[in-house]
């Protein structure tokens, strides 16, 4: 009995409260368990309000909202398709230039740059996380875009042209530039967070590894990334949060056009520029709802995918299970 | 693990470290190219006038967006006001009370708010405030921003006072200090360094922030002259002249780029001096 009343003790505060506790006491207590209720309210009554607002298109369109590639305010008729997968295509562009080139950061930051310049190199990376996303946006669209128009895209196409996503107008915005703009938003967030979990690595592990003969690249493979693994995930995975939900840095590149098409060089649209570009001319009520379905859908999306990773990083963590069983 | 001859080890060895200390220089190289274009092109956009006038139409000469200045410390502090409290005493709550099912529920939802889509939080900003309220408004610009800024304040403050020592507290407790004194004078005064750093970097994050302003405070010509109108914004100002077809107005959202990265900078680094400050 003692031994129990020990055990189910121990997960609740240390400090029991006692009886004939103050007024303050209770008032402070209520405070903090009232603001950290209010997080979980607010997910709620987004949840409520977003689909409260989006009904009149959830119930006009059903489930064919979802796989119409109908865009047409014009004719009231509406189909989340074209900006689901560009929000998907975008990303997904952003994610393969940006995780491979992230984790090399962080490789260079770790093993490779010379001592002094290590922690220099680390803050410049973990200020640039810092600029805005409107930033990356204007310079994309300003700099990178006629860059890409005059010599990338034309230059893809003579080579590439034979595979269908190299071959479209050379334009400079479109799904391409986007995927590019992207990447480089999230790149110095990835990178250090990444930088930061390859650091956990006791020295002592690396060190027996080099002492066996392993070359710098084998430390990393089979040491440090192991070592760091979830670290690592979670960090891709918050990068990956960002990128779906960014609008700025897309809205400025990516052209916002309602077309599908496998050329990357092509105008498309993602969820989160649809709304920055649309919402405030919405006019009619039935064009306004299917915008909110939008945002619910993109919504869903990231905290699906974040909840996922979440609960797979809580529960993949060494000693979940103790304290569990 | 296979056997493989030196060479090839050390050839691979060779390749990969290449490649990640390639993926470092071209992404340093674009980061800085950006750092660069943006003080190029923005500098000649700063003068007296930027921060005093008020925008003119395109072709005029002159002017500035000293309105759009004005709203974004009014959003931002609207936000700061209503975020910061809440963030720290949700946080407080995990980290001090957060033992139970509640707590559990409540940290992951943080974890997850904490990258959700901050556009979507300006739809809901949008049809919970400015619908019912019938117009556009700075006040539920801030609010758009507080609910943003909410997630990163709370995981910070928890991620800071679990790091003071439980003999801290212990000996607090064992003095006889209610439990409420104990984390105000005691929790909070030790973590006090790292509560301000992750305080200041969380309200210069939304700062930047324009999708949730969108449709929220919306823009305006004019200086901010209520918390219910539309309230100008560095933000959207630069993303509407940025989009505009007239260059002296790019030019303006270039001068406003550069004054934020400017801030931004500032602000991020003046925090990690403070990090770095002992006592």
């Amino acid at each position: 009995m003692a031994d129990n009343n020990y055990k189910s003790s121990k997960n609740k505060s240390i400090f029991k409260k006692s009886k004939s506790e103050p007024i303050t006491e209770t008032i402070f207590r209520f405070l903090t368990r009232f603001s950290g209720s209010l997080i979980l309210f607010l997910l709620v009554a987004m949840l409520i309000s977003l689909s409260i607002e989006a009904m009149p298109s959830i119930k006009r369109f059903g489930l064919s909202f979802l796989i119409s590639t109908e865009w047409d305010p014009v004719a009231s008729n509406f189909g989340a398709l074209t900006t689901i997968v560009g929000t998907v295509v975008s990303t997904g562009l952003a994610m393969l230039i940006a995780v491979p080139m992230a984790i090399g950061v962080a490789i260079f930051l770790t093993e490779l740059a010379p001592m002094p310049l290590r922690s220099i190199f680390g803050t410049a990376i973990e200020l640039l996380a810092a600029i805005p996303s409107i930033i990356y946006g204007m310079w994309g669209l300003f700099t990178l875009a006629p860059i890409l128009a005059d010599h990338v895209q034309p230059w893809l196409t003579e080579h590439f042209g034979f595979i269908p996503l190299f071959d479209g107008p050379p334009m400079g915005v479109g799904m391409f530039t986007a995927g590019i703009v992207l990447s480089l938003m999230i790149l110095p967030f990835m990178a250090s967070v990444i930088r930061d979990c390859f650091l956990m690595t006791p020295q002592v592990l690396k060190e027996s590894a080099y002492g066996l003969g392993a070359t710098t690249w084998e430390v990393v493979k089979d040491v440090v990334l192991p070592y760091s693994k979830r670290g690592v995930m979670g960090g891709i995975f918050l990068g990956l949060g960002r990128a779906l939900g960014e609008t700025m840095a897309v809205t400025f590149v990516i052209g916002n056009a309602h077309d599908m098409s496998i050329s990357l060089f092509n105008p498309a649209n993602t969820i989160a520029s649809t709304l920055a570009n649309e919402f405030t001319e919405a006019s009619d009520p039935i064009y306004l709802s299917a915008l909110i379905e939008l945002g619910l859908v993109l919504f869903l999306i990231t905290f699906i995918i974040l909840g996922i990773s979440e609960w797979w990083l809580a529960s993949s963590a060494p000693g979940s299970k103790k304290k569990r069983g | 693990m296979k056997f493989r001859s030196r060479t090839r080890r050390k050839a691979i060895n060779l390749i990969a470290l290449i490649l990640a200390g390639l993926s470092a220089a071209i992404g340093l190289f674009f980061l800085i190219w950006i750092i660069f274009e943006i003080t190029q092109k923005g500098i000649s956009s700063i003068n007296w006038a930027f921060f005093t006038e008020l925008p003119v139409p395109p072709g005029e000469t002159g002017g500035g967006l000293s309105n759009a200045i004005m709203g974004s410390i009014i959003i931002t502090l609207i936000a700061t006001v209503i975020g910061v409290p809440i963030g720290v005493l949700a946080g407080t709550y995990l980290s001090e009370f957060g033992y139970g099912r509640l707590s559990a529920i409540i940290r992951f939802i943080t974890n997850t708010f904490v990258s959700a889509p901050s556009i979507v939080v300006g739809v809901f900003v949008y049809s919970i405030m400015v619908v019912p309220l019938k117009g556009f408004s700075g006040l539920a610009g801030g609010i758009s921003l507080a609910i943003i800024m909410l997630p990163v304040i709370t995981r910070t403050t928890e991620e800071i006072l679990r790091l003071v020592p439980v003999g801290l507290r212990e000996a607090a407790l064992a003095l006889g200090a209610p439990y409420w004194k104990m984390v105000v004078s005691i929790v909070y005064r030790a973590g006090k360094k790292g509560l301000i750093t992750g305080i200041i970097l969380a309200i210069a994050r939304v700062s930047g922030e324009t999708a949730p302003l969108l449709f929220t405070a919306l823009n305006s010509p004019y200086w901010p002259s209520g918390l219910m109108e539309p309230m100008a914004n560095l933000t959207v100002t630069i993303f509407n002249y940025a989009m505009s077809p007239y260059e002296d107005w790019q030019a303006k959202a270039w001068g406003g780029a550069f004054l934020i990265t400017c801030a931004l900078l500032i602000v991020n680094i003046l925090s990690r001096v403070i990090v770095r400050q002992k006592g």
